[in-house]
């Protein structure tokens, strides 16, 4: 396969850099995918990342870092899509496709009014982490220890609103703040998603440990921790491979995602199949 | 009925609601105390369930006032004096991936402060509804491995789990087979009974009902008759209004 060892691939600090980096995100990633993949918001990882690229667009625009852009209008677009489910009576599926294309559609036209932009868009659309800096790794770790922070401490009112979100009202839980958080930890997630896999793949970190997870786990807690294995796991094996065989990183994390998908899918019906 | 069911739990005076511009209760009144065992019936359509959610505080009325233990359902903070039993699960995932112990735990978190946590005293609290129940030998399944009553159950346990003093069911038996519906109309007899929980089971089974219940709601939009099984079988404005075999059937259980 490869005569590079991953012990000689530890030795550049840029895989160092990837591996920490992506390790977090990657946690972030995978508890936060549980909860929406139970809401059947699984898309909305997609629709956000649609508008990270007109968030790019505009910080390209304005010649600013386009990931301190990206974050406050991706948290706002996260709320629009909560809005529009609640004021407006839409479905998930049809408010996310709302923001999602006035996401792209902006971003084409912040694109073409400014006269393109000279920079290599390929990256933000398909992600580098190889090529993260120090100063994101550290904001990505910053931020993930806060997202995570949120999840652990409303773990219950997640756990319980996800599963009948009428009895968690009834039982004094805030629903509409709770939910407005999960939206507004989404939107950051998924700005640092797109240094990883990008904007095109994002939603495959969101979705694919997740579902992997819920094709084996024996409880929910069970299912949080399956999907943060299999979601971290994917990420190391798909930076380490995408290094040693010289292919795309964020493509490569995303089919080791789905072949961790596919083992779990096969032994859960194997497991099934001997059970009957 | 028991000792002390003239204290008042609940009282509902003069309530409307209206989706829109259709009107749904029309200037609703009556009045639970403390111990009650209300059945609450009346054909579909008829405002049972809205009547539920205004005093669970899911909807607000738009006339009239509602008091639960005293305070207006939308301020009410005593969240663990109530078990509620939906007619159905809304979004019901059936892959969820919860086991039958985490789902009643859930039932646990309307007392418990930030951050909500199980904690060791928990788990005979937790027990004790499961056996109750008789769910405790599939604890560990998950939810949607099981049948529609054992799921029943399960969500039933999740309502008294907290020892509520006022438990609310919505057409609780109708995933239920006959015997199955028995024995789950026997756990609510001896809740109310021994525990002294007040119940107000919504149902369409006014036949079983009569046999446990100590008052009979019967709704239509507005409060058509309230008060003791006694009062109804014998009034003869009842008989006039639902004929003699209806009034028969509701009645010929009650013992």
């Amino acid at each position: 396969m490869t005569d590079m060892d991953i012990f000689a691939a530890l030795q550049y600090a840029f895989i160092r850099r990837a591996f920490i980096a992506g390790s977090f995100i990657a946690l972030v990633c995978s508890i936060l995918g549980v909860l929406l993949v139970l809401r059947r918001l699984s898309l909305i990882g997609d629709g956000l990342a649609h508008v990270t690229f007109g968030s790019v667009a505009i910080g390209l625009l304005l010649k600013q870092q386009p990931s301190f852009v990206a974050i406050p209008v991706v948290m706002a677009s996260s709320l629009g899509i909560m809005k529009l489910m609640q004021k407006a009576r839409l479905y998930g599926d049809a408010a996310i496709g709302i923001v999602s294309s006035l996401g792209i559609a902006g971003g084409v036209l912040i694109a073409s009014l400014s006269g393109g932009f000279n920079v290599d868009l390929f990256s933000f659309l398909f992600g580098n982490i190889l090529a993260i800096s120090r100063a994101e790794i550290v904001t990505s770790i910053v931020l993930s220890i806060i997202v995570l922070s949120v999840v652990f401490l409303f773990y219950n009112e997640y756990f319980s609103t996800t599963f009948d979100e009428e009895f968690a009202r009834i039982s004094g839980i805030n629903v509409r703040k709770i939910n407005s958080l999960l939206v507004l930890l989404t939107g950051i997630t998924v700005v640092l998603t797109m240094k990883v896999v990008g904007i095109m793949l994002t939603s495959a970190l969101l979705i694919l440990p997740a579902v992997t997870a819920l094709q084996i786990a024996k409880s929910f807690r069970n299912t949080m921790i399956l999907s943060s294995l299999s979601g971290i796991s994917s990420v190391l094996t798909g930076i380490y491979v995408s290094f040693a065989l010289n292919l795309p990183t964020g493509a490569t994390i995303v089919i080791v995602n789905f072949l961790f998908f596919t083992v779990a899918f096969l032994s859960r019906h194997a497991i099934q199949r001997r059970r009957y | 009925m028991n000792a002390n069911s003239m204290s008042p739990i609940l009282s509902v005076e003069n309530m409307c609601f209206s989706y829109g511009p259709l009107e749904v209760l029309h200037e609703v009144t009556f009045a639970v105390g403390r111990g009650d065992y209300i059945g609450l019936v009346g054909p579909n359509g008829s405002g049972k369930t809205t009547v539920i959610k205004v005093i669970l505080g899911l909807l607000e009325a738009g006339k009239g006032t509602v008091s639960l233990f005293g305070t207006n359902p939308s301020a009410f903070g005593d969240r663990h004096k109530i078990g509620y039993l939906p007619q159905k699960l809304t979004n019901f995932n059936p892959h969820f991936p919860a086991t039958v112990k985490e789902i009643v735990s859930l039932g646990l978190f309307s007392k418990k402060r930030f951050p909500k946590r199980i904690i060791k005293d928990d788990e005979a609290l937790i027990n004790d509804a499961m056996t109750l129940t008789d769910v405790l030998d599939i604890k560990d399944a998950l939810i949607g491995e099981l049948s529609g009553g054992q799921q029943q159950r399960v969500l039933v346990a999740r309502a008294i789990v907290n020892k509520p003093e006022l438990l609310i069911l919505d057409e609780p038996t109708t995933a239920l087979d006959p015997e199955a519906r028995e024995n789950f109309f026997k756990i609510l007899y001896e809740l109310n009974l021994r525990e002294n929980v007040t119940i107000i089971l919504v149902t369409h089974d006014s036949a079983s009902i009569g046999k446990y219940a100590s008052k009979l709601l019967y709704l239509d939009k507005k409060v058509i008759f309230y008060g003791s099984f006694e009062d109804f079988c014998s009034s003869e404005n009842m008989t006039h209004y639902f004929g003699e075999f209806t009034q028969h059937l509701i009645c010929h259980r009650h013992d």
